[in-house]
């Protein structure tokens, strides 16, 4: 058993928020995954998804706020489109899809942050390592 | 990246214990002795653990280092940044380090609070430590811009904490705009009787309050109004509203009453009585309505169905009744915005066993309020649904949809003192028999605990258990509950059951918070910015919040919030300027192609395309930081500040930095 390599990219007004919820309340999580905080998830182009998986990631996570909740209006509506088309391409390109996570998590939602991340974390953990995939 | 030299700086990191929070689970020492052995070729050349990082001595500390070892980059392990960023940022700026070079990460909230096992904590610390130091040395300093304030405020609801701020703000010499939906501002408390503890009568200390914020000449009334649309930002919002037409001219019109008197169609008053009463097609919900001009109702109106009748405009002797009025559309520019738009009653047909809507007798403490009142509908006299019978015995329910995970896990805070006051009205008022159903009295507050050992002096009988069901039997009402405190299950028959129904949040509070980019709970109350150290201010700068609209409150509690809020916005026109986001959007003109992507994906319309020069150009003071712009273009030319490609890939390549160096030690 590995223990994978998870990027979190977190947008700053909902899913961090939810996250620090989730910490008030004291309700646990695996820590493999490291939280990277931006202004919203619309912030997040494809690029830097692959990046996360050329710089050793096993798997990344994107939460943003729900639709109509976006702090910037619609720059989560640019989350939905773009990142449902990126993992048609991973799974072209041979990269397992499911090594992507998109979902909503506002700030209230601290125990859907904890649900979220512990069945990613599961998820990817069935999963070889990124590296050997690309062997 | 790669290609580019990693810049030399001079990093300090601060690791805090604040207390054992963080110190209970991650070993705060081994992560500071760490950080300065296997990061100094990252830059680190202090690495320092402190019991409270934020405390004055913990700030100094920093400041120090700062001089003293010509630190160029600060690096803070503590707590969410949405708590304690501004404090480090004032921090660093004190000691001549611009704010943008400074990094924090979270090792509370996301780490020591979240992580059961010691040593994965330690290491998770280490991570996020790692990956602020790659972060930090990339880091610009940036410079905020500042955009005047404009003095006027906006508030929403003219419940008693909407006339409060406007009252606050309109007394100091700023202009307001109070927009209320109904015809009328005075919102719920105009339609109580008596308020809790001190039995003062409710329209006695509103009434004043309405008249002061009906002739403010600071105030700009738009009743029967509703907000649009909120464009812009802290200091500069341009607000659309909508002023529905009253079909009255406001001008001519003097309040005489004569429309209502000759209306001749009658219609039930399901929004100011309750359901209890009547009101004309054309009306003012009460009395002492504030502004005194009436609406035609135009659903309800004989007129406007059936094309004829005009009784109102036959005998108004003013010549005000104008049914060609149109809604007018208002805009209007406004530097701060109040939230004062309150809540819904629970809709207690939604508890069948209870019997609401289908037994006559049993009645929602609203219907129960207008009765009591002296100007309500039954002038004050406690009777029962067929108007006449004056009740016996009277059983009030308690958590009525709250306290209940079948409706709302939320104590509504307000229906234990609303209730003890029920029974004591009922007391007065009928001398019959009260007994109270509740799980726990909750009585807080100043002088309410006294009230409710006043109440129980009354002979009010009190029966601690949820009540199962409410049937008909032996000539009137039977309430089916368990005693807890005795353990049996007991069968009260009563003649009249008021149901102390819990406060919701309004029916349309999520539109209302995306129409004004605010966010809401589950139970949709509005979120407010810190739940004890800002509980008025929201996440979207400007836009504030106050009453019950951000959760159950009683009449003093909101009170108390709307001239908080009203203090905020004070305290925002006193500055005349405000700092805006500097990690704004910047394009670089020699890669732009002009496909004008960037464009389309913004949200604020702050890129514009210049077609001379066939690029984009992003307007600061409209660019709000989101960076979506920045996910979109293709060839990577917008950057956007603080937030780089450079910055996010640098945090991230710190992060698992360390995870593959432990794995490593952990095989070996």
């Amino acid at each position: 058993m590995y223990e994978p390599k998870i990027i979190g990219f977190l947008c700053n007004w909902c899913s961090y928020r939810g996250a620090d919820t989730a910490g008030m309340a004291r309700m646990k999580y695996p820590p493999n995954v490291k939280i990277i905080r931006v202004p919203c998830s619309g912030r997040i182009s494809p690029e830097l998804v692959l990046r996360s998986f050329r710089e050793g990631a096993d798997g990344v996570i994107l939460l943003g706020c729900h639709i109509g909740d976006c702090h910037y209006a619609t720059g989560n509506h640019r989350t939905a489109k773009r990142m449902p088309v990126l993992k048609k391409l991973m799974e072209y390109t041979g990269i397992e899809p499911e090594r992507l996570y998109i979902n909503w998590v506002s700030a209230a939602e601290g125990e859907k942050f904890t649900t979220v991340i512990k069945e990613f974390t599961e998820t990817i953990s069935a999963l070889p390592p990124f590296v050997e995939t690309m062997k | 990246m790669k290609s580019k030299k990693k810049p030399q700086e001079r990093v300090g990191v601060y690791i805090c214990h604040c207390g054992s929070n963080i110190a209970g689970v991650v070993n705060v020492e081994d992560v500071s002795t760490w950080a300065g052995k296997e990061l100094e070729k990252e830059g680190v050349v202090v690495a320092r653990d402190y019991k409270f990082m934020c405390s004055s001595l913990g700030q100094e500390l920093i400041e120090k280092d700062i001089k003293e070892q010509g630190l160029t980059r600060v690096v803070v392990a503590a707590c969410s940044p949405h708590l304690h960023e501004p404090t480090f940022r004032n921090a660093c700026s004190r000691a001549g380090v611009n704010p943008y070079l400074f990094e924090m990460t979270n090792i509370r909230e996301q780490d020591s609070w979240v992580t059961t096992d010691k040593l994965e904590a330690t290491k998770k610390a280490k991570s996020l430590v790692s990956a602020a130091v790659g972060r930090v040395v990339y880091q610009k300093p940036l410079e905020s811009l500042f955009v005047p304030i404009d003095p006027n405020v906006l508030v929403v609801g003219g419940g008693v904490t909407g006339i409060q701020a406007a009252l606050e703000i309109a007394n100091s010499g700023q202009h307001v705009y109070l927009v209320e939906r109904e015809p009328s501002i005075g919102g719920h408390m105009a339609q109580f009787d008596k308020t809790f503890p001190t039995l003062d009568c409710s329209a006695c200390i509103l009434t004043p309050k309405m008249f002061d914020a009906g002739n403010h000449k600071n105030i700009t009334m738009l009743t029967w109004s509703e907000v649009e649309k909120v464009e812009g930002y802290i200091g500069n919002f341009t607000v659309t509203i909508r002023k529905r037409a009253r079909f009255i001219e406001e001008s001519l019109c003097t309040g005489c009453g004569v429309c209502w008197e000759k209306c001749p169609k009658k219609v039930v008053d399901d929004v100011f009585e309750a359901g209890l009463g009547y009101r004309k097609a054309v009306y003012t919900p009460f009395p002492q309505a504030v502004p005194k001009y009436p609406v035609i109702d135009h659903e309800n109106c004989t007129y406007f169905q059936k094309g004829t009748c005009k009784a109102c405009e036959k005998f108004c002797p003013t010549g005000a009744i104008k049914f060609d009025q149109q809604d007018e559309i208002l805009t209007v520019k406004v530097g701060n915005i109040i939230l004062a738009t309150g809540y819904d009653l629970f809709d207690a047909r939604k508890i069948p066993n209870y019997g609401y809507g289908r037994l006559p007798n049993v009645f929602t403490s609203l219907e129960f309020e207008r009765m009591t009142n002296a100007a309500g509908p039954t002038m004050g006299k406690v009777v029962l649904r067929d108007g006449v019978t004056q009740p016996k015995s009277v059983a009030v329910i308690h958590c009525v949809g709250s306290r209940d995970k079948n409706y709302h896990n939320y104590c509504s805070s307000i229906c234990c003192m609303q209730s003890l006051k029920f029974a004591h009205l009922v007391k007065e008022k009928t001398g019959g028999d009260v007994y109270q159903f509740y799980i726990d009295m909750r009585t807080p507050g100043k002088s309410y605990d006294e009230f409710y050992q006043k109440i129980i002096h009354e002979g009010v009988n009190m029966i601690r258990g949820k009540v199962a069901e409410i049937i008909e039997g032996e000539g009137g009402l039977i309430v089916q509950a368990e005693d807890t405190l005795v353990g049996k299950q007991r069968r009260i028959p009563v003649d009249m059951v008021i149901l102390s129904a819990g406060l919701e949040s309004r029916a349309d509070a999520k539109e209302v918070a995306q129409k004004f980019g605010i966010s809401c709970s589950a139970d949709d109350w509005f979120i407010e910015r810190h739940p004890k150290l800002d509980p008025v201010a929201t996440m979207t700068d400007g836009v504030f919040v106050a009453g019950a609209c951000q959760g159950p409150k009683d009449i003093p509690a909101s009170v108390a919030q709307g001239a908080a809020a009203a203090a905020r916005v004070l305290s925002i026109i006193g500055q005349g300027e405000i700092e805006i986001e500097a990690a704004t959007a910047m394009v670089d003109e020699i890669t732009c192609v002009g496909c004008k992507q960037c464009v389309a994906s913004c949200p604020y319309q702050a890129i514009q395309f210049l077609e001379e020069k066939g690029k984009a150009y992003v307007q600061e003071a409209l660019c709000k930081g989101c960076g979506t712009c920045v996910g979109t273009c293709l060839p990577k030319s917008i950057t956007l500040k603080h937030f780089t490609d450079e910055q996010i890939v640098a945090e991230m390549i710190g992060a698992m930095r360390v995870m593959k160096s432990f794995e490593m030690t952990e095989v070996a």
